[in-house]
């Protein structure tokens, strides 16, 4: 078994697996807290398929866009929880 | 030589990253599901950049895995400290078997400061005693 095959048939199946279950948490979040944590570890785990798929490729491009998601992921929980307080204190 | 290095951390960060999504499903309560995303998935993930950093040993390559490893690492803390600090103001209940709430009385709805005085002005204080009933089947027994 040859490194390109344990990454493509059990490296890259347990994130995607991890994705499902992730977005499980997303659709069904009892709070909209919990479905904004789940957007974020979906995108910090999109980061990590990110570069395990950047090795089966072999091209080292992919992981400037794991460095963009990262930015995303950071900005959009800072915007929702900012916003989220700010709802509340109005009331 | 290095594939076998490649093999096991990459091994090692998706069983992380996979503990992490377990504990998203698994986790009774918001505030132990933030606590889940902050370590294990941060954990995860460097250790899959730093399979990727090892595999092309190119300097471009590996700077930019380590200023994503560093991006993560320190804004992991950050937004999960702001989104608690929302949670907890939006009112999100703690779980029914909780020991203790740290902050109770001191977060007041009003003026949102942290104050070390403990507050128990009933009016002004933010109810997180235990989870609804109708809530009750998204815990996990």
């Amino acid at each position: 078994m040859t490194l390109n095959d344990y990454l493509y048939y059990i490296i890259l199946p347990v994130l995607a697996f991890s994705i499902l279950l992730i977005f499980y948490r997303f659709v069904k979040g009892p709070s909209i807290v919990d479905k904004i944590i789940a957007l974020d570890l979906l995108i910090t785990t999109g980061i990590g398929l990110i570069a395990v798929y950047s090795i089966v490729n072999g091209r080292s491009t992919f992981i400037d866009t794991a460095m963009i998601l990262a930015l995303i992921a950071f900005l959009s929980t800072v915007a929702f929880s900012y916003y989220i307080e700010k709802r509340n204190r109005k009331k | 030589m290095s594939s076998i290095i490649i093999v096991i951390l990459t091994t090692l960060g998706a069983l992380f990253v996979l503990l992490a999504a377990i504990g998203m499903i698994r986790m009774p309560d918001t505030y132990l599901r933030i606590s889940v995303t902050t370590k294990a998935a941060t954990l995860g993930v460097g250790l899959l950049l730093i399979s990727a950093a090892i595999y092309f040993n190119d300097l471009s390559t590996t700077s930019r895995a380590l200023v994503i490893i560093l991006f993560v690492l320190l804004t992991a803390p950050v937004s999960a400290h702001l989104i608690g600090r929302a949670s907890y103001f939006m009112g999100v209940k703690l779980w029914d078997k909780s020991v203790m709430d740290d902050l109770r009385g001191k977060y007041q709805k009003k003026d949102h400061v942290l104050k070390s005085k403990t507050d128990n002005t009933p009016g002004d204080n933010i109810d997180h005693s235990h989870l609804n009933s109708d809530d009750e089947d998204d815990l996990v027994k």
